[in-house]
């Protein structure tokens, strides 16, 4: 086994430490007891039950969920079909407008593509809100989707597809039991990229929401734009939390299943 | 028909929801300013057939374009963008670059560890890892306090509210982005040319700059264009890290959008945004096929 120089070593902990200070005096401070940034004025859990009290947060949490879970799965959706599109079926007339138009929303400023959704909802005479902050999220969430979905659909051997359509299997049965399985995977990480992505937007929302629909971001936007707060600096430490159970929740379980294929195929091949 | 439906359906959503959107934009954007509701003019009417649409577009002219090329404001927030997103960018590639170095030499079974730890921060609010930023910064913040304590600085320095916290900012946020191409680049590097060019008489730093370099370059340029092309319409970094003399033109579209109430304006500030953004990403479209095409 190689050893890192110091060098290496000194550069990892500095990154780490870069990437990881703040948030951990973020966590540190919100159970400070003091209002002030740099005084410790001992433990307390104050912040947090001001927090619960506060019932425009909750509301605001609320609206950020349920525009989080429709728009994930409106994505996924959208986000697969487009994927399987692109990868499947090579020749349809309008097929680089349609590649296109995948493609651009990922490198499109955030303050674009609110404003021109704002200008289309006006000219619409649509009533903004939950509804169309979900049909915004989506819009650029599906490529994303579409994104990780393809790669694994490249990644397949197509020929699976042809054995079972040979076989006699419809185009539908064949999508739901050889395709589907296949590509589980990149579909669910696809819904949680989408899931966060809707979470965590500020300026796309801010476009497309209406009085009654001021979601989480917008909320702690406004409360941070005067300065640090210690209620957002508690609503932080639940939102990392949060993440970070997550995270480590999805990839134990994604190493489990990958253990067990792995004890599968030695047993297949021993039988 | 079936293969029609999975098509139309994808199709259609991005027709209607990203493209017929972003043409309304460049119509605005040539529209002139009006008060009344919706406030620009002319307004498409249908209903007088092929009249109306030719005395549409008799309306329509470039004086929102020639307005921003006059206004000072403009041009001014362009530059200023443009300045701060190559610094953020190359700040940026120097913290990343030792970072995806060290990763791509630590032992194997380390790696899997060191990624998850650098990809943990893009699943938290990108919001909230901008404001923790704040507490750091401030004239009264935690940077000053520590400074302060060792003696380095006898009065607080003013950072937030400034472009230097917007670099700061941008660099925090953006740096998985530059670490992610690099690290990939760097991993695939054959361990046995660094020591062939040693072996051959070539020092540690100039292997490293003759071998290294040149390998991971496409993983540099990726990085690069990851930063840049985002960090050009950044918003929120500017609003809660820098100040007012802080000009980014994400910023100002915002706020000729929501404050001045100016749509004609602010649309054609948009679309000279996106025209100034095709150039990179174009270029960053062929480093990826490049990339694709080398690896085949």
């Amino acid at each position: 086994m190689r050893r890192l120089s110091s060098f290496n070593v000194v550069s990892l902990t500095l990154g780490f430490a870069f990437l990881y200070l703040p948030m951990v005096i973020l966590v540190i401070y919100s159970f400070n007891a003091s209002k002030l940034v740099t005084v410790w004025a001992g433990f307390s859990t104050k912040w947090y039950g001001e927090l619960m009290r506060n019932e425009a947060f909750l509301d605001a949490a609320l609206v950020t969920l349920r525009v989080a879970v429709m728009t994930s799965t409106l994505a996924t959706i959208l986000g697969t079909c487009a994927a399987y599109v692109l990868v499947r079926i090579h020749r349809f007339p309008g097929r680089t407008l349609f590649a296109g138009m995948t493609y651009a929303p990922l490198v499109m400023p955030d303050v674009i593509l609110g404003l021109s959704l704002l200008l289309l909802f006006i000219g619409l005479n649509v009533d903004r809100g939950v509804l169309t902050i979900v049909l915004a999220h989506t819009t650029f969430a599906m490529c994303y989707v579409s994104v990780v979905v393809s790669s694994r659909l490249v990644a397949f051997d197509a020929s699976l597809e042809e054995a079972a359509l040979d076989l006699g299997a419809t185009p539908w049965q064949t999508f739901r039991l050889i395709t589907l399985p296949i590509i589980a995977p990149a579909v669910i990480s696809g819904w949680l990229l989408a899931f966060t992505l809707s979470l965590d937007d500020l300026v796309i929302a801010s476009f497309t929401a209406g009085p009654s629909s001021t979601t989480l971001p917008m909320k702690i936007f406004s409360a941070v734009r005067l300065g640090v707060s210690p209620e957002i600096n508690a609503l932080s430490t639940i939102m990392i939390g949060l993440v970070t159970i997550g995270v480590i929740t999805a990839s134990l379980a994604s190493k489990r299943a990958a253990l067990r294929r792995a004890r599968e195929e030695k047993a297949a091949d021993r039988g | 028909m079936r293969r029609l439906i999975l098509i139309a359906i994808p199709y259609l959503w991005l027709f209607c929801l990203f493209l017929v959107p972003f043409l309304i934009v460049v119509k605005i954007s040539l529209s002139d300013t009006a008060l009344a509701r919706p406030p620009y003019f002319p307004q498409l009417d249908l209903t007088l057939g092929w009249q109306g649409i030719r005395d549409f577009f008799a309306e329509l002219d470039f004086e929102n374009f020639v307005f921003l090329t006059t206004d000072s404001l403009y041009w001014k927030a362009y530059l200023s963008s443009l300045k701060i997103a190559l610094i953020s960018t190359l700040l940026t590639l120097l913290v990343g670059f030792p970072i995806a170095y060290a990763m791509a030499r630590a032992p194997e079974e380390w790696r899997p560890t060191l990624m998850m730890l650098v990809i943990l921060p893009f699943w938290t609010s990108f919001l909230i890892r901008v404001y923790s930023w704040m507490g750091i910064l401030s004239q009264n913040g935690l940077l000053n306090a520590f400074l302060l304590w060792l003696g380095v600085i006898s009065e607080p320095l003013t950072i937030l509210n400034t472009d230097i916290a917007v670099y700061i900012g941008i660099t925090y946020t953006y740096l998985p982005f530059m670490i992610l191409p690099v690290y990939a680049a760097l991993e695939k590097l054959d361990g046995s040319l660094l020591e062939a060019a040693e072996d051959l008489g070539c020092s540690r730093t100039s292997a490293f700059w003759l071998v290294t370099v040149p390998l991971s370059k496409q993983g540099v340029i990726a990085g690069c264009f990851l930063v840049f092309i985002p960090a050009m319409g950044e918003f929120v970094i500017p609003s809660l890290l820098g100040g007012s003399q802080t000009l980014m033109i994400g910023k100002v579209l915002y706020e000729e959008f929501f404050s001045n109430r100016d749509w004609p304006v602010a649309s054609a500030v948009a679309v000279v945004l996106l025209l100034i953004l095709i150039v990179p990403i174009m270029l960053f479209q062929r480093n990826q096929q490049k990339q694709q095409e080398a690896e085949e």
